[in-house]
């Protein structure tokens, strides 16, 4: 296996760029487009609140909490208004015996067996999210490895090799192999000769050649050294028979179907490197630690209403959901996480610049789809172990579980992880036609789906009712005329939470969001 | 069962910025998506609207486009599909100009609300945003 270092990496990818146009230079560009870890300068350093001095933090999801957590140390007096009958907001973990309640009444039982989980929202983290893992190791949540690259999955398209799932190490293999093919007969056609020193064309020419693992000739080929990376047909054993047999390349063609290069190049989002990592045991781990910190001062089931603020301080209506009785919170300040489907239809005094980017910023959407399987037959019969299979099918992908490798009985699969308009699609069937969506198309990767099938959970994030939606969707115009409008410390409010950041949709989002808001409310009230 | 439609994330561009925008959008599902206003409705719209477009109950609902006459206005309804607000997604990237005409027509023209001054693809694309890269 022949590795490379970065540098001469981005050279050749520039050069395949110019070379062969579009396709390449986007591999190029999600290669160099994101490079630096999040800003993280450890936890905050606040001290010497006034005395007295009150916040009252509106949701308990990490940003909320984060808040919360470093305001009390700080010295304020701190309390919680959570919609929800549970904190953590969209850090949140589904068991057996979980109930799941839709926006329009529709109710789904989890089924899965003790210790098995879906992870609805969030599941990895990225190695370099550092607030995050700051965080998990000061409240004691344990780690593992997430597997989120594993070239023993799956590609469907139905675009592409006659709509057969193949192997992503077959794919990727095969795409870069005639992809420096290509670009080896073009340098040799002179067709660089204006971009590339008469040196670099030679050095251009070895580097196809290991990368590629082309032959004698420059030529990608059916060949058992092609087969040490793509797999064999026999592979390598031992005695009589131990001579492998390569394994057939296919096409440069199959191979320029966006599913098949997306995929590969996916792989290289700065996000989505490895290492990256879950907590043991579920997600929503982090969520409890964070609200073991604060036993006592988060009120549950607590909606709000209407958010008031004048120089004595800020007034919160807020409903209690289980018993309809209407009541009022007081405190000197506010840190508003409410996400904004939701705040946009709260009454807020805050300017009117600030309303308005409550108000202009859209969220998109996704569902997941749990399936608990009788058995591990992909460990079983397929030897996938972690990772994912994708396809151009409305289920995006499907998710295998990064724990519990070789144990016997059941485990769940993620069925579905459905985005863009399909996560309205999914949200606009009833549970039972997710499910059975989810069976039906993942079945072209695993026949075996609907004789392990035992039973199954669907979450449309479109219809919970306390976000209605997954996260913020801002674009480079939105930025312009709100960003900074939303983050602004108003009066004795600020807004945090994944929407306030240039993160999207990670919990690393809402820590930094959280910890940058109280740094600068806690300025203010100091100032005051 | 019904067949489930794949509707197109358009471009490779969008599916580069998707990226960026965290854990969330991770795919587009590519793919031939030529549908009725009518199956666009049902197929996404309906989610959140409701069925007879009755809208949604509860806190984050969305309105009701049933007998709205907000509807009147054609650029109105076209910015709010393309762009989205607060729970109302932005639908620029996630629909052709053809589905994104058709749906507005649609709704225009049903429940409750008769606006038959037709929306055509040159609205769509008068109005869109720029492509993000
Ligand atoms: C499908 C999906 C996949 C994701 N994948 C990942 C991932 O792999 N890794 C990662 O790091 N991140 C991921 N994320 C993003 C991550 O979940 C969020 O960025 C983060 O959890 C948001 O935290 P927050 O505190 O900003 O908001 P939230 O957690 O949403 O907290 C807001 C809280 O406000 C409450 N609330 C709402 N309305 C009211 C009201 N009226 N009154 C009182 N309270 C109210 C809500 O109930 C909620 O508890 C994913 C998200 C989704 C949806
Ligand atoms: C995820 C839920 C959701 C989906 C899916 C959705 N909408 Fe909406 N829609 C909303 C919400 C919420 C609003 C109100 C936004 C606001 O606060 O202004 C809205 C507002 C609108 C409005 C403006 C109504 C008014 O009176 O101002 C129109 C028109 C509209 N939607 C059309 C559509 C169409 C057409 C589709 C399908 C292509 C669609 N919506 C899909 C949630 C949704």
């Amino acid at each position: 296996m022949i590795e490379f270092e970065q540098p001469s990496r981005r050279e050749l990818l520039t050069a395949i760029g110019k070379a062969g146009g579009a396709v390449a230079l986007y591999q190029a560009m999600t290669a160099l487009g994101h490079a630096a870890p999040t800003q993280f300068a450890g936890p905050p350093k606040l001290s010497g609140a006034r005395p007295g001095a009150s916040v009252v933090v509106l949701g308990s999801g990490l940003a909320g909490m984060v808040a919360a957590l470093e305001l009390q140390k700080a010295g304020y007096k701190v309390q919680i208004l959570e919609f929800q009958d549970r904190p953590g907001g969209r850090n949140y973990t589904v068991r057996g015996g979980d109930v799941i309640k839709e926006t329009d009444g529709t109710v789904q039982k989890v089924q899965f067996a003790p210790g098995n989980y879906l992870n609805p929202g969030p599941w990895r983290i990225p190695f370099h999210h550092q607030a995050l893992l700051h965080y998990c190791s000061e409240l004691g949540v344990a780690l593992e490895p997430f597997v989120q690259i594993n070239l023993n999955g799956y590609i469907h398209s139905d675009k592409a090799y006659g709509g057969v799932p193949q192997r992503i190490a077959e794919v990727g293999v095969d795409y870069k192999g005639h992809v420096a093919e290509l670009l080896a007969k073009a340098v040799n056609k002179g067709a660089l000769d204006d971009t590339v020193t008469a040196e670099d064309k030679a050095r251009l020419l070895e580097a196809m050649r290991g990368w590629g693992l082309l032959d004698k000739n420059m030529a990608y080929t059916t060949s058992l050294q092609t087969s040490a990376q793509r797999g064999y047909d026999r592979p390598p054993g031992g005695g009589v028979n131990g001579a492998p047999t390569p394994s057939q390349i296919a096409s440069l063609s199959d191979t320029l179907d966006p599913r098949v290069w997306g995929t590969v190049s996916g792989f290289f989002s700065r996000t989505m490197q490895q290492t990256m990592f879950q907590p043991v045991g579920g997600v929503d781990m982090i969520g409890k630690a964070f609200a073991r910190k604060l036993a006592g001062l988060i009120r549950l089931n607590a909606r709000v209403t209407k958010i008031a603020q004048d120089d004595a301080g800020v007034t919160v209506d807020y409903v209690d959901t289980v018993t309809g009785k209407a009541s009022v919170a007081k405190a000197s300040y506010c840190v508003c996480t409410i996400p904004l489907p939701l705040l946009s239809q709260i009454e807020v005094q805050v300017s009117a610049p600030k309303q308005a980017a409550i108000k202009s910023l859209p969220y998109h959407s996704s569902c997941k789809v749990g399936l608990e399987m009788k058995r591990r037959f992909w460990e079983q019969d397929e030897a996938i172990f972690g990772g994912h299979s994708f396809t151009t099918q409305p289920i995006g992908e499907v998710g295998y579980p990064s724990t519990g490798f070789f144990k016997p009985g059941p485990a769940v699969l993620l069925g579905a992880y459905a985005g863009g308009a399909n996560a309205y699609t999914f949200a606009a069937m009833t549970p039972a036609q997710r499910i059975e969506t989810a069976l039906k198309q993942g079945s072209v990767f695993h026949k075996q789906y609907r004789q392990e099938f035992s039973n199954g959970v669907a979450v449309a994030w479109t219809k919970l009712p306390w976000i209605t939606s997954c996260a913020s969707t801002w674009s480079e115009d939105l930025r312009r005329e709100h960003y900074q409008n939303l983050v602004s410390v108003d009066g004795r409010i600020v807004l945090a939470g994944e929407h306030c950041s240039y993160i999207g949709a990670w919990m690393e989002a809402s820590l930094l969001s959280a910890i940058d808001a109280i740094t600068r409310l806690h300025q203010r009230a100091l100032a005051a | 069962m019904r067949r489930a439609l794949a509707f197109v994330l358009l471009a490779t561009a969008g599916a580069a910025a998707a990226q960026s925008l965290g854990d969330t959008t991770s795919n587009g599902s590519p793919g031939a998506a030529t549908t009725s206003g009518e199956q666009t409705y049902r197929e996404i719209c309906q989610a959140c609207h409701m069925a007879e477009a009755q809208g949604g109950t509860g806190p984050g609902a969305a309105p009701a486009l049933a007998a709205n006459p907000r509807l009147g206005d054609p650029d109105y309804v076209l910015t709010r599909i393309l762009r989205g607000r607060a729970g109302m997604p932005a639908f620029a990237e996630l629909l052709t100009a053809e589905q994104t005409a058709d749906v507005a027509n649609y709704v225009r023209t049903h429940f409750g609300n008769a606006y038959s001054t037709p929306i055509t693809t040159a609205d769509v694309k008068r109005l869109a945003p720029p492509p993000e890269s």
